[in-house]
């Protein structure tokens, strides 16, 4: 019962915040009305006795949005993003594809038939879900996670303005010239 | 929610708990008032009574406003650090009793430590204040050095008690408190736990130099709230190390829960003398020691703890 109420509740709050995304003026409040969307997701998600995931999608997208509030300030082209503002582009366009995803994803679920529970949920329900995403797949996994490291590094060697030649000069002997030295004395 | 030897008490009892902080935090506070009396010169007494007296004074100060301020989010931020704390506390076990059980406990107490980030920022956002913006952006570039080591110092007593359940992890140190074996871990944490409260050498979120960063323009209650949030946070931060390093209830004579208080005071006490004594950590020079220092050793002590924890099963 008290789980049935908290459920509902916590779905209002991150469709309502999740719209007040788009509703507000300001990019602060866009960000963290996302934020409290994907809070309300995570307790839900505690609902589902899923603790590990539960936490960690609170944990990673308060972070995110910590992070992205920063680049938003400073990266929004069509203004400084300190002045009132509005996340909606292209607004007709944007209307019909939400409205029609959300009749969609709406009448799936309303006319889908949906199945009985065969069996029981497993005891450790976060081990469970992790064996069945990743037990087959483990190889693929270990292999794809240093792939993607490496990825990430590369894309910002590339993106850096200054490489190690114009740190260290020609030959890579100088001492690093840098616009702000670091904390270790490089 | 879990088999730890722990007990769950009933949900009014976290007024107990919420008084303990509040104990705690009183105790920090007038602590720290009677080191910077010592240090200016002042006479002792008065600054043992300086947090009573600022209390009082900002509860009577007229609050100051600012033009086109966000309010809502201006309140939640500086509000939200004493909630975040007490929320902290929940999963630290007073001796035999906890107030939540979770399995993930040391992941709640992370949760809760990165919504630090986003109420600092929107502190300093709120007020619409070049300063306390300024100040913001300095604190999550502080917390990209800090949260890594601070995540994996809080991965070594999990891997060795092989649970992220706070009370199994204090119950498993009834040999050897984890704070002898896991030593970088520990600094490690407290370090975290100083950059988390905005304390001393990280804090020049609220640097002079910039008018106070974040609290620039925080006023009466308001101020009143965020620095009380500080000192909570400190003293949740102080709590939980605890059960992390300290062996929990463990001692002798003294009761379970009297010892939890009496670790978490002595932890406190250390993080309040040791705020006057360390240089500033400048966010951009501090990245690269969290990254290049922080993080390896903290990585490597895991390591340590992880060959030990195999090696003994």
């Amino acid at each position: 019962m008290l789980v049935g109420i908290l459920f509902w509740l916590l779905a209002v709050v991150a469709v309502l915040a999740g719209a007040a995304v788009f509703i507000v003026d300001s990019m602060a409040r866009a960000t963290y009305a996302l934020a409290l969307s994907f809070v309300a997701v995570g307790l839900h998600v505690l609902l589902l006795q899923q603790n590990y995931v539960g936490l960690v999608v609170i944990l990673m997208m308060v972070m995110e949005m910590a992070i992205m509030a920063v680049y938003m300030v400073m990266f929004m082209g069509m203004n400084p993003a300190l002045m009132p503002m509005d996340m909606v582009h292209g607004r007709a366009a944007a209307l019909v594809a939400s409205i029609g995803t959300f009749g969609l994803l709406a009448a799936g679920i309303l006319l889908v038939e949906w199945p009985a529970r065969r069996g029981s949920p497993a005891g450790d329900l976060t081990r469970a879900l992790g064996e069945e995403l990743m037990g087959p797949k483990m190889l693929v996994m270990a292999v794809v996670s240093p792939v993607m490291v490496a990825t990430i590094v590369a894309g910002v060697v590339l993106a850096a303005h200054r490489t190690r030649y114009d740190r260290m000069g020609d030959d890579l002997t100088g001492p690093p010239s840098d616009p702000q030295p670091g904390g270790v004395g490089r | 929610m879990s088999d730890s030897s722990v007990v769950t008490v009933g949900a009014g009892w976290a007024l107990v708990g919420l008084v303990l902080l509040g104990l705690l935090v009183l105790l920090a506070a007038v602590v720290d008032g009677l080191v910077g009396a010592r240090a200016s010169g002042a006479s002792a007494l008065g600054g043992a009574m300086r947090p009573l007296d600022e209390g009082a004074r900002l509860l009577r100060q007229r609050r100051r406003t600012t033009v086109a301020a966000d309010s809502l989010l201006w309140r939640l931020g500086g509000g939200g650090l004493l909630v975040t704390a007490a929320l902290m506390i929940a999963v630290v076990p007073l001796g035999d009793w906890t107030i939540l059980d979770l399995d993930v406990g040391i992941v709640w107490f992370n949760a809760m430590d990165v919504l630090v980030w986003a109420l600092l920022w929107l502190t300093g956002w709120g007020a619409n204040s070049a300063h306390g913006l300024i100040g913001g952006y300095r604190f999550l570039a502080l917390a990209l050095g800090y949260e890594l080591p601070l995540m994996f110092a809080l991965v070594a007593p999990a891997i060795a008690a092989e649970s992220l359940n706070v009370g199994t992890v204090a119950a498993a140190q009834d040999g050897v408190w984890f704070v002898v074996w896991m030593p970088i871990a520990f600094v490690v944490y407290l370090m975290g736990v100083a950059a988390f409260s905005v304390w001393g050498p990280f804090a020049p979120a609220l640097g002079s130099d910039i008018a106070g960063g974040v609290a620039a323009e925080l006023s009466s209650v308001d101020r009143l709230v965020f620095e009380g949030g500080r000192y909570a946070l400190l003293a949740a931060g102080a709590a939980f190390a605890v059960p992390m390093f300290l062996g929990g209830g463990s001692g002798p004579l003294l009761p379970g829960w009297l010892w939890v208080v009496v670790k978490a005071a002595t932890v406190l006490l250390v993080l309040v003398w040791g705020r006057r004594r360390l240089p500033a950590a400048r966010p951009d020079v501090f990245v690269e020691v969290g990254w290049l220092v922080l993080l390896p050793a903290v990585l490597v002590q895991d390591l340590l703890v992880a060959v030990v924890a195999v090696w003994g099963s």
